[in-house]
């Protein structure tokens, strides 16, 4: 029998190691799996390259991660928002490592390593800082940038429900980056609200089919949060 | 000196995007444009975080933390909204299916380059979300900003002295002061705001302009 189902956020994390490549799902904090990474806290794995949208936001999730320096590296799009201040010290402190790419790009290169894609030419960020020293090529008259794949060992994501096949649904925009990092990682973790029964979910309506998912971990929905306004994406 | 009000600049862009167009407000002045939209066009926005279909924000307390727009903040959709991960909806930037974005600017120059992400400080943080993508995305892409910096100096340049965001992607420019198309030819006023002359508008813009009349001849 198949069953990817994990008991606790600790079990789901415990051979995360130091120095490994880590996707964590989210837009700023929806869909931000936030009692996985708690868990990877209390781990204790460092020297982590971390993958997000963001880099943190407030005291909670992700930013506390690198508030326990336990980052060495982060690949996103928009780090600076009102309320990344644990990422802001560290950046200006030079103890982590920035690479910036456009969201689109980021989105992009988490989807070719997912579809087993060696590169890909894309116009977006063509004659800026961002696409400084990479290869460059003229399509159909366009200008195009060559990106590589970003695969990962692990990738932590939040869904709605799951099952123990590891099928997945969401819910509104917290899926953002669920689906891709899914795919591109070697082990996936998904918490979910609720872990349903084989058959519960509406072929129809799974959004990520278990076979990119490694294990599920149940985490019921704790307090009702609200969006924090004014952060920028 | 006389100037569009943010609400009227608003009303004006929301003027020039069609029925049945799919659009990209960006964050900031952008945003506004949404209150503006004529109710007699149905015009479906669209938030890169994963959302077509989005409506106004909801009432307070209805606030869902699953459901916000680029600017992270709570947002609805509307019936007929989908929801999509983000391979897919900066698919829809990329792939050329957005018709129309609306961005703010640092700069922006006369044959249409964008800087609007970074300010080149040393000691600044970067930070570029999906601007890239939507400069070279989207159809149409206009921009909303005020014409001159606080100082006073024109936001519409020669040449961008800011870090780009795309090369010649802008199609039109709203200010405060005047409505202006990138052409072949050359910066091409539609239109200035009541009491401004156009000879006005070159001399604080600093950088050649094509006047309305020999901009209607071009057409």
């Amino acid at each position: 029998m198949i069953n990817k189902i994990v008991a606790s956020v600790g079990a789901a994390v415990a051979d995360i190691h130091d120095g490994a490549t880590v996707m964590i799902g989210g837009f700023g904090t929806a869909g931000m799996p936030s009692e996985l990474i708690d868990a990877l806290i209390e781990q204790g794995a460092k020297h982590l390259t971390i993958v997000n949208n963001n880099a943190g936001n407030g005291d909670m999730g992700l930013a506390l991660l690198l508030k326990h320096k336990r980052v060495r590296k982060i690949i996103c799009s928009f780090p600076r928002q009102t309320d990344s201040w644990h990422f802001d010290a560290l950046y200006k402190a030079g103890e982590i490592e920035l690479e910036l790419v456009p969201q689109g790009n980021l989105a992009e290169r988490i989807r070719a390593a997912g579809a087993g894609i060696g590169a890909f030419y894309t116009p977006t960020g063509y004659g800026t800082l961002l696409a400084q020293g990479k290869e460059t090529r003229e399509i159909d008259g366009r200008h195009h940038v060559l990106e590589y794949p970003i695969r990962a060992d692990f990738a932590l994501i939040k869904a709605l429900r799951g099952d123990r096949w590891g099928n997945l649904v969401y819910r509104k925009t917290a899926r953002n980056f669920g689906p891709i990092m899914a795919s591109a990682a070697a082990c996936t973790i998904a918490q979910v609200r609720e872990v349903v029964n084989l058959g519960d979910l509406d072929p129809e309506d799974v959004v990520t089919p278990g076979i990119f998912v490694k294990r599920v971990v149940e985490v019921p929905a704790a307090v009702k949060l609200v969006a924090q306004p004014g952060a920028a994406a | 000196m006389n100037r569009y009000t943010r609400e009227q600049m608003a009303t004006r862009v929301a003027r020039d995007i069609p029925n049945g167009a799919y659009v990209n407000l960006g964050i900031g002045l952008p945003t506004l444009v949404a209150n503006h939209l004529p109710k007699d066009r149905e015009i479906i926005l669209h938030t890169e975080n994963g959302l077509l279909g989005m409506g106004p924000a909801p009432e307070p307390g209805a606030e869902d933390a699953d459901l916000i727009n680029a600017g992270k903040q709570p947002v609805t959709a509307l019936a007929g909204a989908s929801f999509f991960h983000h391979a897919d909806s900066f698919g829809m930037m990329r792939g050329g299916h957005l018709d129309f974005c609306v961005l703010g600017a640092f700069q922006v120059s006369i044959t249409g380059d964008l800087a609007n992400w970074h300010t080149g400080a040393k000691d600044a943080i970067p930070a570029v979300g999906g601007a890239m993508d939507l400069a070279i995305g989207a159809k149409n892409v206009y921009v909303m900003m005020e014409h001159l910096t606080k100082k006073g100096e024109s936001k519409i340049v020669a040449q961008c002295t800011y870090p780009l965001t795309g090369i010649g992607c802008v199609s039109r420019i709203f200010t405060d002061l005047a409505v202006l198309d990138v052409t072949p030819q050359g910066l091409a006023v539609v239109e200035i705001v009541e009491g401004l002359s156009f000879d006005e508008l070159q001399r604080l813009s600093g950088v050649p302009l094509i006047p309305q009349r020999s901009a209607r001849a071009a057409d």
